[in-house]
């Protein structure tokens, strides 16, 4: 890695300075009126589902969750979503947002054309449980077959396995992943063979493969090489575009198609 | 209702419950309850990373780690329990290593460390890098790491499960002195499913409270929405007191209106505060590590900027975080989540910006009483056997009155795996106690009540002025009136919640209704922390009374209990008040007497 200016070597900051006149982002807040049009499901009612809109004002800073937790909180407190972090690190709220897979939560409204209903819907491709809630286990199930842990056969040191920063660089992106789904319920071969493994489950094995301590990388790539693994991978990049942490998801897996190749030649 | 039979049930699927987890699971038949998927806990969503005197990159030990402990929480902490943690941390990060979770490195290969708030060398000479990270994803590393080493061991998980009671039976015991007491026991756990609205027992030997934070007693804060206060308050509500809850930690940097967070790495790495004159105001409070000093003060110090007039924007109500003067390639190696964290919610550029930041509700110190082998404490010194806690929900108390940046990743991997390892040693020697008969009887009493109740009540309209008093009058300056003005409120909003109503009235994924359950716990806690607060007429730590701007050691160098006293009228003495019942506990004090707190 090329060395950076750290805080032990950089200057010490000056004590006073000129500060720009807008002060960092400041200013006046906008409102404007939105229609949040959301796909509403429940089964102990119903089993059709319906579009329902809801119309509302809002700021200039909120987000879809926001404006989720205003139909919930003031108009129908029957809408159910799951939330938690409110801040794209905990992977609950991933939805279908005007046709895209986003995080409620770090789809700022502003960023929408809010001059039209804003559609809201459950991930596509696990089944919906009611309104925005899906059922992740198919999702899980997934993950948990690519063994996501670490294996290492060695001796263990008593202090720890060295690994150098280049070694731990070769896998960083994939090790941002938050299991929100967005990926894997973007990918049309999904959506039409659940039995395939999906982009998430491929990324988080990649992490491992690609990690140095790690011994297993033969035992993955081997249950990639399945016939719902790595080849149903059709490039698409829908996972790409979907993944709310910006990782490489298309990259990753042609990475695991390339590993499978080099270690059959 | 079904009946579930463990030696061990885990109440949270966040650090500690998962590294509480990891232990139990590979001794005694355990599941885990978690009212969230597992990783979607919380402690995913720390940053900065987890301090222990590795001494990797420059020298350090142990035992200056621990006195950092003490002095950051402003003697008020427990110092057995410190030294345990301080001690134990370089065994728990190498644990971390080894179960794979990727920590930056050094050029030699080593776990990196680097600077963080309040850890010093030497007894406060200097900053030390202590803090082993992960970029700025250190509690995200954390939580995939555990997570994924409970599916390698095969852990049991309730997802969705919510504990809402805890079981507990009283026996007539008597101490060594000859004196009569009730002694609890723990028999096991209620708990709602989400996805069908069913109730379930689980009958336990041992339990083990991992439950986390109530920082949604605040508007603004870095807590997730579902931090409720839940394993508090069941605990609360069956007499077990609760500790130093007047002590709450407001984080300094949180994103400006939002309160999203922006880790103390960012200072650690070299970022500094500025006020509306340009000026570095931290070399004004904290001359020697300045920016690098404590969450309390900096926090304090921001707060009296803008209320001197110094605060920044429109309205004049944030400070600025200044990472102009780093390296942006420096930014996107050790810091790349949080300055996005900028660009996305605030449309503010760090690498030629300044970012708009104000204290937020971070953490609560308070919690739980136990002691350093976490078993729950059912008043200052009796333990109830098979009753554990870990974590946020605890108090330890290693945190004292004010936490330190990186303890609380270092808290749930000491004392959860520490739990884990009791309970399941516990559950081997023990029998079941017998369930209390219709145990869920309670659980379903409240939910009946929640769902049928037609005051025309809103819960989202409750919860909302509960936090803006909270915000307005408990923050990082308080006063008997202010004080005051909050138990007044909170008397009003429990006369409101009485006459709730819930729309949603299905079974499955009934959100609406435990938001309805959850803000019972909200208040209750909320009253708790102001009780305790008014009490304590001093300021230390998190906790600054105005009216008492001085540290009173005399008086006050002891922790808080606090219990629920149905029997205490609010008009009773300042030791009772508006039901609860005041006690004290003497701080362990081992090698550290209190000395004057300077940065």
């Amino acid at each position: 890695m090329s060395p950076v200016e750290t805080a032990e070597t950089a200057p010490e900051p000056l004590s006073k300075i000129e500060l720009p006149a807008h002060l960092g982002g400041g200013g006046e807040i906008p409102t404007f009126d939105i229609t949040l049009r959301v796909r509403r499901y429940d089964p102990e009612f119903s089993e059709e589902s319906k579009w329902e809109d809801f119309t509302m004002t809002m700021y200039g800073t909120d987000r879809v969750l926001d404006a989720l937790h205003k139909v919930k909180w003031e108009q129908d407190g029957s809408l159910s979503f799951r939330r938690s972090c409110a801040h794209g690190v905990c992977g609950s709220d991933a939805m279908r947002i005007n046709g895209r897979n986003r995080l409620a939560c770090k789809t700022l409204l502003k960023d929408l054309d809010t001059t039209k209903p804003i559609t809201v819907e459950a991930l596509k491709g696990l089944p919906v449980e009611k309104d925005l809630i899906v059922d992740m286990e198919p999702f899980f199930q997934s993950y948990r077959e690519i063994m996501p842990f670490l294996i290492n056969r060695s001796h263990e040191p008593s202090k720890e396995r060295l690994q150098s920063a280049e070694e731990r660089a070769r896998f960083d992106d994939t090790t941002k992943c938050i299991l929100c789904a967005a990926c894997t319920s973007s990918c049309p071969v999904f959506w039409t063979d659940g039995q395939y493994f999906g982009p998430a489950a491929i990324v988080n094995a990649h992490r491992f493969i690609f990690d140095s301590r790690d011994d297993a990388g033969d035992m993955r790539l081997e249950i990639l090489n399945d016939k719902e693994g790595v080849w149903r991978c059709r490039t698409t990049f829908n996972c790409t575009e979907a993944c709310p942490r910006g990782i490489q998801v298309t990259q990753a897996i042609a990475e695991v198609k390339q590993a499978i190749l080099a270690r059959q030649v | 209702m079904q009946v579930h039979k463990y030696d061990v049930i885990i109440v949270g699927a966040g650090g500690a419950g998962m590294r509480a987890a990891i232990e139990s699971g590979q001794r005694a038949r355990t599941a885990v309850l978690t009212k969230l998927y597992p990783t979607r806990s919380h402690t995913g969503a720390a940053q900065g990373g987890m301090c222990a005197a590795l001494a990797n990159v420059e020298e350090d030990n142990w035992e200056w780690h621990t006195f950092d402990t003490v002095k950051g929480g402003d003697y008020l902490v427990d110092q057995d329990a410190a030294e345990v943690m301080a001690k134990e941390a370089i065994d728990a990060v190498i644990d971390l290593e080894k179960m794979g979770l990727p920590f930056n490195r050094t050029p030699e290969g080593r776990i990196d460390q680097r600077r963080f708030g309040g850890h010093t060398r030497d007894h406060g000479k200097a900053p030390v890098r202590r803090s082993c990270y992960a970029a700025d994803r250190t509690g995200h590393m954390i939580l995939q790491t555990l997570y994924q080493n409970c599916v390698k061991h095969n852990v049991e998980f309730y997802n969705e499960y919510y504990v809402l009671d805890l079981l507990t039976v009283e026996e007539d015991a008597t101490r060594e002195d000859g004196t009569p007491y009730k002694q609890k026991r723990i028999a096991g756990v209620v708990s709602y499913d989400l996805a069908t609205g069913e109730l379930h027992v689980f009958q336990a030997k041992s339990v083990i409270l991992a439950t986390g934070g109530a920082g949604k007693v605040f508007k603004t804060t870095s807590n997730a929405h579902t931090l409720t206060g839940d394993g508090m308050g069941i605990a609360f509500r069956k007499g077990i007191p609760l500790e130093d809850m007047e002590f709450f930690q407001f984080h300094p940097t949180g994103l400006a209106g939002l309160g999203i967070l922006l880790s103390e790495a960012a200072r650690g790495e070299g970022a500094i505060l500025r006020n509306s004159e340009g000026e570095r105001f931290m070399e004004r409070y904290a001359p020697t590590i300045k920016d690098l000093a404590p969450r309390d003060i900096v926090a304090r110090s921001m707060a009296n900027e803008v209320r001197e007039g110094r605060g920044c924007g429109p309205n004049k109500d944030y400070v600025l975080l200044d990472l102009t003067h780093l390296e942006p390639a420096h930014i996107d190696a050790k810091l790349p989540d949080i300055t996005e964290f900028a660009r996305t919610y605030l449309g503010v550029e760090p690498y030629t910006e300044p970012v708009p930041v104000f204290p937020t509700a971070h953490y609560a110190m308070g919690g739980v009483p136990t002691n350093i082998a976490t078993e729950v404490l059912q008043d200052n010194d009796t333990i109830i056997p098979g009753l554990y806690a870990a974590g946020e929900v605890a108090c330890v108390s290693v945190h004292g009155s004010n936490r330190l940046g990186t303890n609380s990743l270092l808290d749930i991997n000491v004392f959860g795996k520490r739990a884990g390892v009791a309970a399941a040693e516990y559950a081997k020697g023990a029998e079941f106690i017998d369930l209390p008969a219709n145990p869920e009887a309670d659980t379903q009493a409240l939910l009946d009540h929640v769902r049928t109740s037609d005051g025309g009540e809103k819960v989202a309209a409750i919860r909302k002025d509960l936090q803006n008093t909270m915000d307005a009058n408990m923050q990082v300056f308080r006063t008997a009136e202010s004080i005051d003005r909050v138990l007044a409120d909170i008397a009003t909003f429990e006369e409101r919640y009485s006459r709730i109503t819930v729309q949603d009235k299905g079974k499955r994924f009934n959100l609406d209704l435990l938001e309805a359950v959850e803000l019972g716990f909200l208040l209750e806690l909320a009253k708790v922390m102001t009780v305790a607060a008014l009490h304590r007429q001093e300021s230390r730590g998190g906790h600054y009374r105005e009216d008492f701007p001085d540290r009173d050691d005399e008086k006050f160098m002891k922790h808080s209990m606090a219990y629920k006293d149905a029997a205490v009228t609010s008009e009773s003495s300042e030791e009772h008040i508006a039901g609860i019942r005041l006690g004290t506990k003497p701080v362990v004090v081992t090698r550290y007497q209190p000395m004057v707190r300077k940065y």
